[in-house]
């Protein structure tokens, strides 16, 4: 029985399943560092306790999600190699010193200055202690940066050539780092990061703002997240927007996977809103559609022809189901956000953003929005390129290592426990820390801190304003 | 040619510091999860723990950077000995990622601290074992077919592997063992100084019996170790590490707090030494050799560029690092 189980299948869920769960906490670290460094950096320019409060405050929660995104990283830079051993072997000289690049320059720099900026406070002084912060949020970029390289190298490969071996080499750096879609991915991405840590603290100011509204601290991090969440949603959508019509120019079968064109529109293709997509007969069934928009959106013009998957072979499609709803979702809770963002700007206009409730519990519901939006985005382009690992050029049947099914099996098994029982616990306990309500000399994570007694005498068993605590 | 083969044999000892590195720093943080169950639970574990606390993941960093750098600079070493090493290499990971977490988790939740101190021992057992027994599957050889791994899923699980993966938890004990007694004070720094001593014994004596069955696994190894005239240049390492052993044993009985430590250290750099004669310049024992296994000129010069500008970068802040947190601990983090 076991030896039935397909070792392909099994890596692809075992590698889909281990970097969705990685992302989560690189996607709320990156945004996080930047936030930590502007809170300190406003602190020292103003001098005002309330930064200072909100920086020890997020930083505790900033430590957790950063120890979970270095454990859950450390087994994706492993399972190229032990799960993808063909495609390690043939991509190695391309993406390999990518990587390398990722570790020296981004890896090291978080975790080299993380320890100053987590317990270091009270030991190199205030400048020096913000130059760690700056640090790490810089480390978090340049993770990103190089990470996002090789992810867009795999889409939209360039500057290379092959050798006896069947390895792909280097030939131009320039043009395989900065490769057709990188530019557009890494603004996506990294914008999508600031978007999703932006609804995070929103939704905690809200949720606090709900108990108190007077809460000093919970109205400033509420007003900042919602200025980002006013500014960035409409640039994120203008950048996905960008993102999808580079992703018409190099993977046209990705996007006709995410509209869900299975037939060719000679004349002007219809937007597809909802519908069930059946890749077996290759058709939308209970299509819901505004004829010629798709050719408006994506050639800007009613009548210009759209090819669809038709055109392809069926070996060269990507499962359209999985690609057509994960960009619905995505691109509904873009909607979303820039709906908070609109509200917000009305709210604060009328002078309303600390007392109007609907408005707070709206933030309180998109909290973790930003998650889901990243998950369904990275599964729209990650399903979107199948077949192929590198696009066009290395299938994915042909990338595995020569593993036996039990053994995949057993790992795969043994990652869904643990990911689960363990990363559990760390949500669980960042959603303590974010239950209790920021106040005024905020304690710090230096080991002896108040945080242990905190356990002793928890804060939410004496807050006299508990019982008004909102049910949802 | 001639400049290629520089540039790999560059890379190849980028790498196998990079491994060093890691076996070091992350050994010692591994120790002290290992001798966790030989401390009281309170003010004893909490010190030992505060200990590492700050420099924990940038140590993880180096097994990161070990990795990468073989995906990067032997790609098809990194292609045929990880799916050998699936089971260990797998273990491993899962082992850090309890480890990792426990460091966060366990001042998080009091109430169930004893719950993570069981999942940080654990894990660094897991972990050490682990790399242990990789280790030895490495030694003892791999099968391989054209560009791939040949062999089985168990492969790798024989006495000898588990001999090396009981004596790297062992060692790396010692390890911690003398970190503590370099960074602690009082009862705990005298428990830990009564375990450095046992462990003493116990590592040689795991020395002695991976360096004596080593040889015999294969006929290469013999010759390198035991056959005129290489023994004559090899026999000076097992004469250190004799020479560091009777050191440590002299200092840790004479009271010495910093020399304990460096002297271990010292053991673990005579190992990975003798590991050293018995590969080089194979990368897969017996199999691939480095310029086998080595990328394209191009891949290994961009990156030799970055590396030789931030790699002194990264050891200067982590020696500032280690530096900011230098002098002794007690339950309250540093002072």
């Amino acid at each position: 029985m076991l030896d039935t189980l397909d070792p392909l299948i099994l890596a692809r869920i075992q590698f889909g399943f281990t970097v969705a769960f990685h992302i989560v906490f690189p996607a709320f670290s990156i945004g996080l560092a930047s936030f930590l460094a502007v809170l300190e950096g406003l602190f020292l320019a103003t001098g005002r306790q309330v930064f200072m409060d909100l920086f020890k405050y997020w930083l505790k929660i900033f430590a957790i999600a950063f120890a979970m995104g270095v454990v859950s990283g450390l087994v994706m830079s492993y399972q190229f190699g032990t799960n993808w051993s063909v495609f390690s072997d043939k991509t190695g000289p391309v993406l390999g010193p990518m990587m390398a690049y990722e570790v020296l320059s981004a890896f090291f720099l978080e975790a080299g200055f993380l320890g100053v900026m987590l317990f270091g406070m009270s030991k190199v002084g205030p400048r020096l202690h913000f130059a760690a912060t700056l640090m790490v949020a810089f480390g978090t970029f340049f993770s990103a940066f190089w990470i996002l390289s090789v992810n867009s190298w795999m889409q939209t490969p360039a500057g290379y050539g092959t050798n006896a071996e069947g390895q792909f080499v280097p030939l131009d750096w320039w043009a395989i780092v900065f490769n057709p879609s990188f530019p557009f991915r890494l603004v996506h991405m990294v914008l999508a990061a600031y978007l999703t840590t932006a609804l995070v603290v929103g939704a905690v100011g809200a949720w606090h703002l709900l108990r108190d509204r007077a809460n000093p601290a919970a109205r400033t991090m509420f007003s900042m997240a919602m200025w980002m969440a006013a500014l960035v949603a409409p640039v994120q959508i203008f950048a996905g927007d960008a993102h999808g019509l580079n992703t018409l120019e190099h993977q046209p079968a990705k996007v006709m996977a995410m509209e869900g064109h299975f037939q060719s529109h000679p004349d002007g293709a219809p937007l597809v809103l909802f519908g069930l997509p059946d890749q077996e007969a290759g058709t939308i069934r209970y299509a819901v559609e505004i004829p010629k928009l798709s050719s408006l959106v994506l050639k800007h013009s009613l009548d210009a022809p759209l090819a669809g998957l038709d055109s392809l072979p069926r070996k060269d499609w990507p499962p359209v189901p999985i690609v057509f709803w994960s960009f619905r979702i995505m691109v509904g809770l873009g909607m979303l956000m820039l709906l908070l963002g609109a509200i917000s700007l009305l709210a604060r206009w009328r002078g309303a953003l600390y007392r109007w409730r609907p408005l707070h519990r709206f933030a309180v519901a998109m909290g973790p929005a930003g998650f889901v939006a990243v998950l369904a985005g990275w599964i729209t382009t990650e399903v979107g390129r199948q077949p192929y690992t590198v696009y066009g050029l290395l299938r994915t049947a042909q990338s595995a290592s020569p593993l036996h099914g039990p053994a995949v099996a057993a790992s795969l098994t043994a990652f869904v426990v643990i990911y689960f029982s363990v990363f559990a616990m760390g949500v669980l306990y960042i959603l303590r820390l974010m239950a209790q309500p920021p106040h005024e000399g905020e304690s710090g994570i230096e080991p002896g801190a108040p945080i242990r007694t905190a356990g002793i005498t928890p804060a939410p068993s004496v807050d006299p304003d508990r019982h008004l605590q909102p049910a949802e | 040619m001639v400049y290629s083969v520089d540039l790999t044999v560059i890379w190849a000892f980028v790498i196998a510091f990079a491994v060093f590195a890691y076996i070091v720093m992350d050994g010692f943080d591994l120790g002290i999860g290992i001798l966790f169950p030989a401390l009281r639970p309170g003010p004893e574990r909490d010190t030992a723990m505060n200990s590492v606390a700050p420099v924990w993941d940038g140590n993880e960093t180096w097994l990161v950077l070990g990795g990468g750098g073989l995906f990067a600079a032997f790609p098809l070493a990194y292609a045929v000995i990880l799916p050998a090493l699936y089971a260990p290499i797998i273990a491993m990971l899962l082992g850090l990622i309890f480890r990792g977490v426990a460091f966060e988790f366990r001042w998080r939740d009091p109430g169930h601290r004893a719950a993570w101190d069981v999942a940080f021992t654990g894990g660094s057992v897991v972990a050490a074992l682990a790399q242990g027994i990789a280790l030895g599957a490495l030694l003892q050889g791999i099968a391989v077919e054209g560009r791939a791994y040949a062999g089985g899923w168990w492969d790798w699980l024989t006495p000898f592997s588990l001999l090396v993966g009981v004596s790297l938890v062992v060692a790396y004990a010692l390890l911690g063992a003398t970190w503590l007694v370099m960074r602690t004070e009082g009862l705990l720094q005298l428990q830990a100084r009564r375990f450095a001593q046992r462990l003493t014994i116990a590592t040689v004596a795991a020395i002695a019996l991976v360096s004596a069955a080593t040889p015999f696994l294969q006929g290469r190894y013999f010759e390198r170790w035991l056959a005129m005239p290489n023994v004559l240049v090899s026999a000076q390492v097992p004469l250190l590490v004799a020479l560091a052993a009777v050191a440590l044993w002299r200092t840790l009985r004479g009271g010495g707090e910093r020399a304990p430590f460096l002297i271990a250290l010292g053991l673990f750099a005579l190992s990975f030494l003798g590991l050293g004669i018995s590969i080089f310049p194979d990368v897969v024992p017996g199999r691939i050799t480095i310029w086998q296994a080595a990328a394209p000129e191009a891949s290994q010069m961009f990156m030799l560029v970055g590396a030789s500008v931030l790699i002194p970068i990264i050891l200067i802040y982590t020696a500032y690092s280690y530096w900011v947190f230098r002098g002794k601990v007690d339950a309250h983090g540093y002072h």
